[in-house]
């Protein structure tokens, strides 16, 4: 449904694609998943045809970019970055022309624009500016907008960028929804959990060309196994608990030591049942235990490993320090 | 449906979107009535003493509803470029519509401004003795031609939007063109009191046409000791003023339509 095959795009010297290749299956979310910068938005403005590209070609459910960009724009669907709603126009105005502008007649629109807002839960603010919206519901609305023609892609650019958490469980429940009709979605986002969350399949971007892809599981398994992370209570146990902690893990692995946190960590491929053996161990020598933990890698383990920004992210301690789950990046 | 049916209804459903927009946003018409208030008044009582009293402030009225009009492109230039910074533009751009609907769609809702901009003027005319000694026959013809002078110019600011790309740009751009053209003209002076290169200039002026017809058709006369306007286009001022207007409009309105698919493709 979606075909991107070697697209290439350059910004005078500056490579925003070089040589990008992604496809996506019919009634499918493909979540594009890089940094900023690297390539998102240039991908989506070429899957649009707000770009057209050096080299290589698009493709949407068949059609060419470059050759059929208008059947393009008939099978396809843009939420952008920043919401595409017309501030002073009504819930209702913004979508009835929106429906206009896709050939339907006065009615039709009409009757689509009800239905979506019925769908939407924007029935209630029908009548209202939606300038005075919260983000959650200007970003319903905009994505209301991109599926009055039911296109049968959906492109979203980062939708829940600028969200509050609730406005982004709002998007997710609609993107979902729009899944569960049959649409195929290409989904870029900077939120891994996002990408975890929603993407059948994910692809890693950097400097315009696909690092990585798979599934989220897929991807996290090349992250590596299951860790236990046990944060003491004293300092002083730290050495203790790291050889409790290798002797329960076997296999010669060494336990990483993080003083500044108390916390002693190793990788442990039988996680759970390990866990148990070295609480009751440490239990047994009397040292006493503030927190313990099985943390599965998550895809934050996977970006950061790929694209090489760990070093911003955690520039600190030279010991094994990787995001924690409640580290992982939330958007705000 | 025909591509130029389809670019008439998409054009006619973004002009509705701006004139909501518009009525929602009563305050950016403000200068659009003020400053036609202001220069009837500036000139016609700062200037119109030594320039002919009653007379000249009769013959102004056609000089400022020219001189009006032409500024009235600097909105388009503005407001087209404040829609091509909102993300609704991608939107509009992701649709399969026409591609000439944005532009043709703005420069149509910006006849509205226009349109108010006349009214002010010829209000503030009538409260301070310009009459229209013609018939309604001329008058009419006066406004259309005037409005049709509105739509061109408005193709020009257009073009300065899709060039400038930015509303502070387009701003400046589309403010500082207008002072010499409206000024070396037959706006508000006599043409013949221009000093050589000037005169010529202002003689072949479409705002010098364009304020001469709306003159003849309301017909208003030049105060004694205005040099008769000389020349073929002052002659024929009315048709004159048609030809630059329509000349106007296929040189600026393709190269807006060009402009807008190259920044699309940017």
């Amino acid at each position: 449904m979606i075909r991107v095959e070697n697209v290439s795009k350059s910004f005078g010297s500056f490579k925003a694609l070089d040589g990008l290749t992604l496809h996506a299956g019919e009634g499918t979310v493909l979540g594009l998943l890089g940094p900023n910068g690297s390539g998102k938005t240039t991908t989506v403005k070429i899957l649009t045809t707000l770009l057209s590209p050096d080299n290589g070609d698009a493709r949407i459910a068949g059609h060419s970019v470059l050759t059929d960009p208008d059947l393009v724009r008939r099978n396809l669907g843009l939420s952008g970055q920043y919401a595409a709603v017309d501030e002073k126009l009504t819930a209702f105005e913004n979508l009835h022309m929106v429906g206009r502008l896709y050939g339907m007649n006065r009615r039709t629109a009409a009757a689509r624009a009800n239905e979506l807002l019925a769908s939407f839960r924007l029935t209630d603010v029908a009548g209202k500016r939606s300038g005075t919206f919260s983000g959650g519901m200007r970003r319903r609305l905009d994505l209301a907008g991109a599926i009055v023609a039911r296109p049968k892609v959906v492109v979203l650019d980062e939708p829940t960028t600028g969200l509050d958490p609730r406005g982004r469980l709002d998007t997710w429940d609609v993107v979902s929804s729009l899944v569960a009709d049959g649409t195929t979605v290409l989904l870029t986002t900077q939120y891994l959990e996002e990408a975890d969350r929603l993407a059948d399949h994910i692809a890693v971007i950097n400097h315009g060309r696909v690092i990585a892809e798979g599934t989220a599981t897929e991807l996290k398994q090349s992250a590596g196994t299951e860790r236990i992370d046990v944060v003491m209570r004293d300092a002083a146990d730290l050495s203790a608990a790291a050889g409790v902690l290798e002797r329960a893990a076997g296999l010669g692995l060494r336990a990483e030591q993080d003083p500044q946190n108390l916390r002693v960590s190793i990788a442990a491929p039988e996680g759970h049942r390990l866990l148990v053996r070295v609480l009751s161990e440490l239990d047994a020598r009397a040292l006493p235990v503030d927190e313990a933990s099985l943390r599965r890698p998550t895809l934050d383990d996977v970006f950061l490993r790929l694209t090489g920004h760990a070093a911003a992210a955690a520039p600190d301690s030279g010991t094994t320090e990787v995001l924690t789950p409640e580290k992982a990046r939330v958007p705000a | 449906m025909s591509a130029i049916t389809a670019a008439f209804r998409d054009s006619s459903v973004i002009a509705r979107r701006n004139l909501i927009n518009v009525l929602r946003t009563p305050g950016a018409l403000v200068t659009g009535i003020v400053q036609p208030v202001m220069f009837v008044l500036l000139l016609g009582f700062v200037f119109g003493g030594t320039l002919g009293g009653d007379q000249y402030r009769s013959y102004l009225i056609g000089g400022i509803l020219a001189q009006t009009l032409t500024f009235n492109a600097s909105f388009t230039a503005v407001y087209l470029a404040k829609d091509l910074q909102l993300g609704l533009i991608d939107r509009f751009r992701s649709l399969p519509m026409s591609r000439v609907a944005v532009i043709l769609g703005r420069t149509s809702s910006d006849l509205s401004t226009s349109v108010l901009s006349v009214a002010v003027t010829l209000l503030c005319g009538v409260a301070i003795g310009w009459r229209i000694t013609t018939g309604p026959v001329s008058a009419l013809a006066a406004l259309a031609l005037l409005l049709l002078f509105a739509f061109a110019v408005s193709w020009i600011g257009a073009v300065i939007a899709l060039t400038a790309r930015s509303v502070e740009v387009a701003q400046s751009l589309g403010l500082v063109w207008l002072f010499p053209v409206t000024f070396v003209s037959g706006a508000f002076v006599s043409v013949s009191s221009l000093p050589g290169p000037l005169r010529v200039i202002a003689e072949w002026n479409p705002v010098t046409a364009v304020a001469t017809a709306a003159r003849d058709l309301f017909g208003n006369a030049a105060p004694a000791g205005f040099g008769a306007p000389g020349g073929w286009p002052a002659e024929n001022a009315l048709l004159y003023s048609v030809l630059c207007s329509v000349g106007i409009i296929a040189v600026f309105a393709p190269l807006a339509i060009a402009q807008y698919r190259r920044i699309s493709k940017r």
